[in-house]
């Protein structure tokens, strides 16, 4: 669905570098930024921290009813994602297939395009997540 | 604090009413609960009524007001309540508050919602308004594909399968086909459900509830006028409601849905009962793993053991515990401002002895639980035979 320009500029720190909050006072993750920490409630103690990209699929599903938007992607594959430094979030995972996806799996972040809105809409940029895939060690 | 009681309630049939508008159903609904309760219009003092995206199904907003004028209850106090399919039981919370704090006497609860005048993916937009809109709905998500993650994350955690799902479906169309309210009619099977279209794996077509039209309505009084007006009133013994994150993926658990662990403890200590009192429920089975997880929240069984009790037959009608003697949201449709108020209208009839067809036997205690969104609000009722 349209979403505004603004608000969608607003939003490009966090969905393009992960952007999150730390609480100093807690030692807790926040994904996305909030202003007060919902556990400690003290206003203060909390200050931007940009997250690694790390994380492991907590759950997933493949959507193979789209909402509007992302007929073109369907069938796709949205998981909750649990960062290595804790905080979870919602996204999709590209370049994997569905038989390699487990619950646990280790995905790293990717940048993509997330949606597009109609042939002269805006273009709307962020966080995907793939499978880790290692090097072969060919030294 | 006074004690509440309905003495009233009526609802539209649910389902996909394509000759009926929004004022149509809300008007009927309203129209059978105060004929229900034996009052006139000039003796009602307030209305709340839940309705979840008017603006969105029916470019309408201020609708409350737009119920009084229709209703010819102008120019009583009219209040729309938001809080996504929670909005009905929501309402009911407020119409109970305000009767019990002694601020109006008399308070008609209603609920409506008409989904069915735009596209089913219009539909869907409205639908998602209830959850994360940068975080979730941007991102792709769709509220099947929410409760899909619930899903697979329940069975990792429990063991639960596709089956005991499917089996919330199969108990909840055999409920709804008692009900000549209810939006299907028809039972089904386990294969039925196994076999239908994936929409969100793992969950297909029949683990969803429908997009339905539909209202309900109530008519509250303080418990000590209510026994001198009539013989049937039904006590609301509790009312709790609580709150999580809006986002999924920002809760501690996929599993459970906390404000329902948390409003339930509090329903019951209002109460001064145990999960093992209640005869019949409502509870908000949007999506079957929802029940599973509901029967779980409530207390009726453990954690993880919701697939089970459902598939041994512990939730059917007059079982161990009746669940969704209505058809649940998935078999009797879920207007989704209309449900909560529905839910109870169903436990109203269930202890007058009224629910004809689908009856449980000799109930004394109701409960209805109702979730917004994917758990960010959940309100629990329970009621008791005046
Ligand atoms: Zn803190």
């Amino acid at each position: 669905m349209g979403v505004g320009l603004s608000l969608s500029w607003r939003r490009i720190p966090e969905r393009y570098t992960l952007l999150g909050t730390k609480c100093d006072n807690c030692k807790i993750n926040y994904f996305p930024t909030r202003k007060i920490c919902p556990k400690c409630r003290r206003k203060g103690s909390v200050k931007d921290v940009r997250f690694s990209g790390k994380g492991k699929i907590y759950s997933y599903t493949l959507v193979t009813s789209p909402p509007t938007g992302f007929e073109l992607e369907a069938p796709y594959i949205l998981a909750i994602v649990e960062l290595v430094e804790g905080p979870k979030l919602t996204t999709q995972i590209v370049d994997t297939k569905l038989e390699e996806v487990k619950i646990g799996m280790p995905v790293e972040m990717a940048f993509r395009k997330i949606q597009e809105e109609g042939e002269e809409g805006l273009i709307h940029y962020g966080f995907k997540f793939k499978k880790v895939r290692r090097m072969t060690s060919g030294i | 604090m006074r004690r509440v009681a309905i003495v009233g309630g009526g609802m539209s049939r649910f389902g996909e009413l394509w000759s009926r508008g929004f004022r149509d159903l809300i008007i009927e609904a309203g129209t059978k609960a105060v004929e229900d309760a034996n009052l006139h219009g000039d003796e009602i003092d307030a209305l709340y009524s839940g309705t979840m995206a008017a603006g969105r199904f029916v470019n309408q907003e201020h609708v409350a007001a737009l119920i009084a004028d229709f209703m010819g209850l102008n120019p009583i106090a009219a209040t729309r309540v938001e809080a996504a399919c929670a909005s009905g039981s929501v309402a009911l919370r407020q119409g109970y508050m305000a009767v019990a704090s002694g601020m109006h006497d008399v308070v008609v609860v209603g609920g409506v919602e008409k989904m069915t005048d735009v596209s089913v993916s219009d539909a869907a937009i409205a639908l998602g308004g209830a959850g994360d809109q940068e975080w979730e709905l941007f991102m792709g998500a769709t509220f099947p594909a929410l409760y899909a993650l619930m899903a697979k994350r329940h069975m990792y955690e429990y063991g639960t399968t596709e089956e005991q799902m499917a089996q919330v479906a199969v108990k909840n169309h055999a409920n709804a086909a008692k009900n000549p309210y209810a939006h299907f009619q028809k039972e089904i099977t386990l294969e039925d459900v196994m076999k239908s279209k994936i929409i969100a794996s793992p969950l297909k077509i029949f683990d969803c509830s429908p997009i339905t039209d539909g209202a309900a309505a109530l008519i509250l009084m303080p418990l000590d006028k209510a026994k001198k007006h009539t013989d049937s009133a039904v006590e609301i013994i509790a009312s709790a409601q609580a709150s999580d994150a809006i986002a999924l993926h920002s809760r501690d658990s996929l599993t459970e849905l906390k404000a329902t662990k948390i409003a339930a403890k509090k329903a019951f200590e209002m109460a001064k009962l145990k999960p093992k009192d209640i005869d019949v429920a409502e509870v908000h089975d949007c999506f079957t793993i929802a029940e599973l997880m509901a029967i779980e929240d409530l207390g009726f069984f453990k954690k993880g053991e919701g697939g089970k009790a459902t598939q041994e037959g512990k939730t059917a009608l007059n079982s161990e515990i009746s669940i969704n003697t209505s058809g649940g949201l998935k078999g009797c449709g879920h207007p989704v401002g209309a449900t909560g108020v529905k839910q109870a209208v169903e436990i109203m009839w269930q202890l007058r002895g009224a629910a004809k067809g689908r009856q449980v036997e000799d109930p004394e205690i109701g409960l209805t639980h109702n979730v917004g969104g994917s758990g960010a609000t959940c309100c629990v009722h329970i009621f008791k035979r005046a």
